[in-house]
């Protein structure tokens, strides 16, 4: 065996610090190829050399992706560049998103010995998050909190928003957000002679640029949403608005934790029919309070308040039609739109009512008749049931609409009122009878109502997982943990659309009860 | 015309000698071609080399100045088939694909070649798409070099070593009479630097020039007895020249001390992660100045045992970088070590992991394992003993959602899938065959639509054992890229021979769309050097499909759905086949968005469609997102305490295709959606009668606004 005794480590080269690595997390489309040229390009311009590598392929089509730059002040021999970011070893780390940031930090690509992470708030949502019945929108919190602890400086901004503001795209702030950030050894200056370079939309880049550059030194802190929220106040004619007064003076006069909703609340069922039916609804949140207990903080009618007034404001086509035509609503889409004066807007909506949306609108009685006629039902089918697009710039489609959203004086008549009122009646019996026994699982019971939505094939199955689920708390409710019960159930009903993870929490009840 | 242009950059391909070029690997690799005076260029394209295809085409009419013939071949067996130029002839040619799977399809040219032998210098340059980014199966090139026997290179990954390897593969080629495959790593493709330019050369025989002087001699035909023959040329002469040339040439490469203990050999394309994570073990500088012994392998086959056994000469233990497995280079290396009874101790796969991506910890952690055992001393203090205190962060894992890809906003396909989806609702789950393109995406939620892939223009053949029918019949899906590259022939026929009872969709956006937007046979574009505009259901015809359904707007979801559920429950004779045609959304917008703006610019009449949500109206059950997946359509949360879920929103990068709309008139899903067209530059009359009828509408709206109590907006 040969012994290499003379073979010791040099101690390590301090230039090897020289070399600036700077990975960039994007989604496909984002123009992560188009930051990279700039970072390249003020890099070169400015004595150093610069490498950059981004992957090809299908994940550019709305995937997540990455694209990874190196640099070192120019010399005689060329430096050896890495092709690929490593874990523990980013000096800057720019994400496009904000998840994209929670990638990183999985990835191990930010450390808080050293990377400055710069990352946009902004979500741009997976498809997993939004395809979820309920809520399925991940916490962005988790993400920033855990930023805070892995980086060694952070800088969060909306730079999609303010990209937005100044007419150009994400790139453009976030260049701006590395140039303020001090980072890179290059003035200001340097970035913007980048962005001239390049080809097109350089105005709107640079005052893009300029936002992003600005966030990053703290200079604009994105406004935060006023903490003061402005008192309902509605218009109208004198009388009503008196009626408003008497009516608004009653939820405030409920507990603390339950006025708020029932002002909501109370706006709410007002503007869905009329001052009588906000009577109705409080007459209604107030007997629910009789039967409270301040000792449990007045959950119940908080609740009670915010679903009362979401079942008593159900989707019919008088609704429909009524928010359709509101002048409001034209002003709002002319701004979403962009619509100035020197143009046209064409709206179209899209109906497609069925025999069942037809019955509802008819008089009860008649309504039950015709819903029990298999005859009349195809009838209807028939006559209706077809894709209606409506344009409602146009007089005709408006009229039509507008006259079925004026049914609003019929409505208390209706077939579907009547429907919509005996299942309120039932699910707030049901949480009644578990008062006595268990205040929190009748608060639970109260929840369940937002089980209950959409139009046609979806609302039926909102309702039939409100029954499943409904069912399900019976068999359980003599428990001590029945609530937590009645949570998950109601959690798993909103997880897919077929209710696959409500039967397995339905299987796991049935097991034990 | 591709996604993405390179006219302005093809102009660098104009440098001549003493200049530099600065830009792209697949620049790079172009203008290596041009100087080494290629006769011809072919391919297919494929991540990471589509790029390449798109350059060459964009270049053609340089290409054309200096002689030089550019075929966009109808897929890698046709590409391969092509150096057959090179077999009699002194000319040079080059084609790109993507490998494993363009050398998959390949492979059967690849080995005719092998065996035939070359005259002029064959090379193949395939871009290795393993890894992170990969939309294959994990597999290597590498074993194709070997069975077939032809040589590989693997090039340290920068711009002036990729190019130096395109001309010394063409050089080894002649010297040996053998193709030379030239792998490029996903990331060397896009990898940006510089190099010093020489002048383009034009080819001394032109194929032209061929075609005046036509060549035969039977003894390169694959044929008995010569094949005989050709296996044992290849061993007796071809492998042997191809080693001397690699010796001569010197082109392996070898860094750090002449003596030490321990070793490296690493892949050429792999050096610079050796280099990093020996610069961040303090063992190299930052030029790649290294304290440890590496020996590179720019040649990955065939393998030279001399030089091997030179640079393990004095030295203990050896260790292999060698990506991807298995391991064919550590096995080969330590066979040589046997056979020349060495003692030096091999490490390879067992400190580096047999499988996967060697990542920058991977490296590092493979190093310092083989490092600890062979060489501790080198080791910094703190790598033999970590005692960091390094700060928990928190688990992030159950938060961030994956990110796959997807369809792109306005994506016609997503119209076909919603439909098939309602069919699905309707007749039943069925037995779905998926091919290889953008339409995989829809076996990935929101639409789970197919269940295999067997490769490219394999989607209907995939179905071939249920073509006997059942009580539901099977589905295939392929595209069109699909169809012409290998699916008319593979699929169709097989479909038409076997009489198939079975369904077969083509998706037809205009385009091979998944990789860039090249044109393909059926492509609508004017395309001055390409045949298009042939109708694919003609060519379904020609082969005796007659149950053929033409679909030429997708967005048309009832039709769609109507159509799919007739082909699945029709009494007529199969195959049904349904080409639903729209033009990928991508390609349309890069098309269409200037021209616009410049009508807007010019007062022409102009209709900008994008759609909405009423967001009270909206219940916030997500049912059209289940139906879609468009990235434009996303959740909001509102601010408003009565409401618990988010809903539904469409955000300014809309382009108005129209799946939303007739998917809630499809699926009778709820009112909440409307399209907004806005007009500019509207027409007197139109803008009058606009005005007046906002007038009679404002009026009815304060009519009934005087009547009841208005909250606002």
């Amino acid at each position: 065996m040969t012994l290499h005794q003379s073979f010791v480590p040099a101690t390590p080269d301090p230039s090897m610090a020289g070399i600036i690595k700077l990975a960039c997390l994007a989604v496909g489309g984002q123009g992560g190829g188009v930051l990279t040229g700039w970072i390249e390009t003020v890099a070169r311009a400015n004595g150093y050399v610069c490498q950059a590598t981004s992957v090809a392929g299908v994940a550019q089509r709305t995937g997540a992706t990455v694209y990874y730059v190196e640099m070192a002040p120019a010399s005689a021999r060329p430096p050896i560049f890495s092709l690929a970011p490593a874990a523990g070893d980013v000096d800057i780390m720019i994400s496009a998103e904000l998840m994209e940031a929670g990638r990183s930090i999985m990835r191990g690509f930010v450390t808080p010995d050293r990377t400055v992470l710069i990352t946009s708030t902004h979500r741009a949502l997976a498809v997993s998050e939004k395809m979820e019945p309920g809520d399925g929108i991940a916490n962005g919190a988790e993400v920033l909190a855990a930023a805070d602890i892995a980086a060694r400086r952070v800088i969060t901004a909306d730079f999609d928003a303010l990209a937005i503001a100044k007419g150009s795209v994400i790139s453009a702030s976030l260049f701006g957000a590395l140039a303020g950030s001090g980072a890179l050894p290059f003035a200001r200056e340097a970035f913007e002679a980048a962005i001239r370079s390049g080809g097109k939309g350089i105005e709107g880049s640079l005052r893009a640029f300029a936002a992003g550059y600005e966030a990053a030194q703290g200079a604009t802190v994105a406004p935060e949403k006023p903490a003061v929220k402005a008192p309902i106040a509605p218009k109208g004619p004198a009388k009503l608005m008196a009626e408003w007064a008497r009516l608004s003076a009653r939820a405030a006069a409920l507990p603390d934790s339950a006025a708020e909703m029932a002002l909501l609340g109370l706006k709410k069922v007002v503007d869905f029919q009329d001052l009588a039916y906000g009577a109705d609804y409080l007459t209604r949140v107030e007997a629910v309070l009789a039967k409270d207990t301040p000792a449990k903080g007045h959950a119940l009618t908080r609740e009670a308040a915010k679903y009362i007034a979401n079942a008593m404001c159900y989707d019919d086509v008088i609704r429909v039609a009524d928010l359709k035509t509101r002048a409001h609503r034209f002003d709002r889409i002319r701004a979403e739109m962009g619509v100035k004066d020197k143009h046209v807007l064409q709206l179209t909506e899209f109906m497609h009512p069925r025999a069942e949306e037809i019955a509802g609108m008819l008089p009860a009685k008649l309504g039950a008749k015709v819903e029990a006629s298999p005859a009349w039902m195809a009838r209807l089918d028939r006559w209706f049931n077809k894709g209606r697009r409506l344009r409602t710039d146009g007089l005709r489609a408006y009229l039509m609409l507008y006259v079925l959203g004026g049914l609003k004086s019929r409505r208390r008549g209706t077939l579907r009122h009547k429907q919509e009122r005996a299942h309120m009646d039932r699910w707030l019996a049901v949480a009644d009878s578990y008062l006595a026994q268990n205040y929190d699982l009748a608060v639970e019971i109260l929840k369940c109502r937002r089980l209950v939505k959409g139009y046609s094939d979806t609302h039926a199955r909102g309702l039939s997982k409100f029954d499943k689920v409904l069912a399900g708390i019976a068999l359980i409710a003599q428990r001590d943990d029945a609530a937590d019960w009645a949570r998950r159930l109601r959690e798993a009903a909103l997880k897919d659309e077929e209710g696959k993870a409500l039967d397995g929490a339905l299987a796991t009840i049935r097991s034990f009860a | 015309m591709a996604e993405r242009s390179f006219k302005a950059e093809v102009e660098d391909l104009r440098l001549g000698a003493g200049e530099t070029f600065t830009g792209e690997g697949i620049l790079a690799l172009t203008k290596a071609l041009l100087e080494n005076g290629v006769g011809y260029v072919g391919g297919y394209q494929g991540a990471p080399i589509s790029h390449l295809m798109d350059v060459l085409a964009d270049a053609e009419d340089l290409l054309g100045e200096l002689g030089v013939r550019f075929e966009a071949n109808a897929n890698e067996a046709a590409a391969a088939a092509m150096l057959a130029a090179s077999v009699h002839y002194p000319i040079r040619g080059a084609v790109t694909f993507k490998g494993s799977v363009g050398v998959n399809v390949a492979s059967d040219a690849l080995a005719n070649l092998a065996s035939s032998g070359v005259t002029g210098g064959a090379l193949i340059i395939v871009g290795e798409d393993y890894g992170e980014g990969s939309s294959i199966m994990q597999e290597r090139s590498h074993p194709f070099a070997m069975k077939s026997q032809f040589w590989l290179l693997d090039p340290r990954p920068s711009l002036p070593t990729i190019v130096k390897a395109v001309g010394d593969g063409f050089a080894l080629s002649e010297a040996s009479n053998t193709p030379v495959m030239l792998m490029v790593r996903i990331r060397s493709c896009h990898v940006t630097g510089s190099f010093q330019t020489r002048d383009n050369v034009r080819p001394s025989l032109t194929v032209r020039d061929a075609l005046s002087n036509p060549r035969s001699d039977f003894a390169r035909v694959v044929l008995p007895p010569m094949s005989f023959a050709h296996e044992q040329d290849k061993v007796k002469n071809r492998w042997p020249a191809a080693e001397r040339f690699i010796l001569e040439n010197s082109l392996n490469e070898r860094f750090g001390p002449a003596d030490a203990p321990v070793g490296i050999v690493v892949q050429g394309g792999m050096f610079n992660a050796v280099i990093r994570a020996l610069q961040r073990m303090g063992l190299a500088d930052i030029y790649g100045d290294s304290q440890i012994p590496i020996y590179v392998l720019n040649v990955t086959y065939p393998l030279v045992s001399s030089e091997f056994l030179e640079f393990c000469q004095g030295k203990e233990q050896v260790l292999v970088v060698e990506e991807g497995q298995p391991e064919f280079i550590e096995t080969q290396l330590g066979s040589f070590l046997y056979r020349a009874g060495s003692s030096v101790k091999l490490h390879g796969k067992g400190v580096l992991p047999m499988a996967g991506e060697y990542t920058g910890q991977v490296m590092l952690d493979g190093i310092t394992a083989f490092l600890k055992q062979a060489a501790p001393a080198m080791l910094a203090a703190v790598v033999r003993a970590p005692n960091e205190d390094k700060p928990q962060i928190p688990d992030l894992s159950k938060t961030v959602p994956i990110r796959p890809p997807g369809f792109c906003t306005g994506c016609p396909e997503r119209p076909i899938f919603a439909a098939m989806k309602l069919v699905e609702k309707e007749l039943g789950k069925h037995q779905i065959a998926a091919d290889i393109g953008c339409h995989l995406f829809a076996s990935l939620p929101p639409f789970e639509i197919g269940g295999a892939t067997m490769g490219y223009g394999l989607g209907p053949a995939a179905n071939a054992a249920f073509d006997g029918g059942g009580e539901r019949r099977p589905v295939a899906i392929i595209g069109d890229g699909g169809f012409w590259h290998n699916g008319l022939s593979s699929s169709f026929t097989n479909m038409a021979f076997n009489k198939s009872d079975g369904v077969a969709i083509i998706v037809d956006n205009y385009y091979s769309a998944a990789t860039g937007g090249q044109d393909v046979m059926s492509s609508r574009a004017d395309n001055a050097s390409k045949a298009t505009k042939n109708p694919i259901s003609k060519a379904l015809n020609g082969i005796g499909i007659n149950w053929v359904r033409q679909i030429d707007r997708t967005y048309d979801v009832k039709k769609m759905r109507d159509t799919i559920r007739e082909a699945l429950t029709t009494d007529a004779p199969g195959p049904h086949v349904i080409v639903a045609s729209s033009e990928c959304m991508l390609n349309k917008q890069r098309r269409e968005k200037p021209l616009r703006a410049a009508a807007i610019k010019e007062g022409r009449r102009v209709e900008a469609p994008r759609f909405g949500v009423d967001e009270d109206v909206c219940t916030g059950d997500h049912a059209c997102i289940r139906l879609s997946g468009c990235p434009s359509l996303s959740l909001k949360r509102l601010d408003d305490p009565l409401r618990d879920d988010p809903v539904a929103s469409i955000d300014q990068s809309c382009v108005g295709c129209g799946n939303c709309g007739e998917v809630a008139d499809a699926a009778v899903l709820c009112p909440s959606f409307y399209r907004a067209d806005v007009v500019h530059n509207p027409g007197k009359w139109e803008a009058k009668w606009a005005a007046f009828s906002a007038r009679a509408i404002g009026w009815l709206q304060a009519r009934r606004a005087a009547k009841r109590l208005e909250f606002g907006a």
